[in-house]
């Protein structure tokens, strides 16, 4: 009966950590900036769930928890200690932020920085940590609001304003360069169509 | 200034988290409102840019074989931890070998799907989505001659309830190849053809619901060209509009 029930466990398991596996190292190296932290993360997740996976309900969201397993481990080593303790929150997480505050580039001028797919990896890359994790998850791992609010514990109203705020503070972050690849584009006479 | 209560909630439109009832008043709003129209397209570009930007770190050979290695050589204290042991060794095998190939391919499919996504709604956001401008496809037809490597057939459409706009080149993975826009009640939908082996990722024939930009599409490849159909209408329509390609070819 043991064994059944072991075995019955391990499927469940590996059914569902499997497919997330380069999803978490890819978030892992996100998070840590460093391959081989991110390594020892992602190995430390997949030890902390199967250990812990007897205390995971069925039917529950297991993407959410695993990722929830990840991100506390980062956050309690001590690259995570010190990111938290020196990048501190500078506003109210609670408050509504007005999306007519944030003003978004044209798609002209977007379309022409689009091709710079490097510079928008090092934007996010520069991003505080709490922006960083929140819009890989929305736009990488395509979690919803809901996903989201399970993995970093917050509630969904927390959820919206630190999305907004990063995705106010990656806009500001590339405005200056696409303006800039922009200028440079129209002066060489290669802006066609746009 | 009538756009400002619209554009205070578009993001959160666009990632999929309004009501059904706000999603379509949403559609018929951007649809309709050029400066609305231009801000989700942005909106939607960058979406899709840290998409692709995000997917950047890929596990390493070694990583996989050392952590398999780590796992397997720790001596079994107990059936418990040695299946343990075992369980978290087969996931790493598992995953090591599965999710490389499986992962890798899906990737490439997930953004020949977000390209797709990408030129149908930044036709549609265009002045002018149609380079060619006919209801018949006998007029449409030709117009790609020379302008794209292969031919195909547009079907008829007499009482389907589809209506042709027209046409115009499109690229995929610099490759070029045909766009046709069509109208189905209120909705717009956009028929791409490519040559199959042009494809960056292998596709399947498939129907998607992508969910987060409240699109249907579907796909399938035909004597040796590659078929997408997509746009906000309902997924029978976006299957009643691939079958009559289907026949058509």
């Amino acid at each position: 009966m043991d064994l059944s029930g072991a075995n019955l466990q391990f499927d469940s398991f590996e059914e569902l950590a499997t497919p997330l596996f380069d999803q978490l190292y890819n978030f892992a190296h996100w998070l840590t900036q460093n391959r081989e932290e991110a390594e020892d993360l992602v190995q430390e997740t997949y030890v902390k769930a199967l250990k812990g996976f007897s205390s995971f309900q069925l039917g529950t969201n297991f993407r959410a928890w695993i990722y929830r397993i990840l991100r506390n481990t980062f956050l309690t080593s001590r690259k995570g200690l010190k990111v938290t303790m020196t990048v501190p929150l500078e506003f109210d997480e609670d408050e509504v932020v007005p999306e007519l505050a944030i003003e978004h580039d044209t798609p002209e001028t977007f379309l022409l920085a689009r091709s710079s797919h490097e510079l928008l990896q090092k934007a996010i890359d520069e991003l505080p940590v709490h922006f960083r994790e929140i819009l890989l998850l929305c736009e990488v791992e395509e979690m919803s609001y809901q996903e989201m609010s399970d993995t970093l514990a917050v509630p969904i109203g927390t959820v919206m304003s630190r999305l907004s705020r990063a995705r106010q503070t990656l806009a500001n972050q590339l405005r200056p360069h696409s303006q800039q690849e922009a200028a440079r584009r129209i002066a060489r006479g290669t802006n066609h169509g746009l | 200034m009538v756009c400002e209560s619209w554009k205070a909630r578009l993001d959160t439109y666009l990632d999929g988290e309004v009501s059904e009832e706000e999603m379509r008043t949403f559609d018929s709003h951007v649809r309709n409102c050029p400066s609305c129209s231009a801000d989700a397209l942005a909106r939607v570009q960058l979406k899709r840019a840290i998409q692709v930007a995000g997917k950047r770190f890929t596990p390493s050979a070694e990583f996989r074989k050392r952590m398999q290695q780590s796992i397997a050589s720790k001596p079994r204290h107990s059936f418990r931890l040695g299946w343990t042991l075992a369980a978290a060794a087969a996931v790493v095998l598992v995953v090591g070998t599965l999710t490389s190939t499986y992962l890798g391919n899906r990737s490439g499919r997930d953004q020949v799907f977000s390209e797709i996504a990408d030129l149908h709604v930044a036709a549609l956001a265009s002045s002018a989505p149609v380079d060619v401008i006919s209801t018949d496809r006998h007029t449409v037809k030709p117009w790609f001659q020379g302008r794209i490597p292969f031919a195909f057939n547009l079907p008829q459409l007499q009482n389907s309830g589809f209506s042709l706009l027209g046409g115009r080149m499109t690229y995929l993975e610099q490759t070029p190849g045909a766009h046709l826009i069509y109208d189905v009640g209120k909705h717009h939908i956009s028929v791409f053809v490519f040559q199959e082996r042009s494809m960056p990722a292998r596709l399947t024939d498939s129907s998607i619901l992508p969910g987060k930009l409240s699109f249907n599409m579907e796909t399938w490849g035909q004597g040796g060209l590659r078929y997408f159909v997509i746009g906000d209408a309902s997924a029978a329509n976006i299957d009643s509009l691939a079958k009559l390609f289907k026949a058509a070819s």
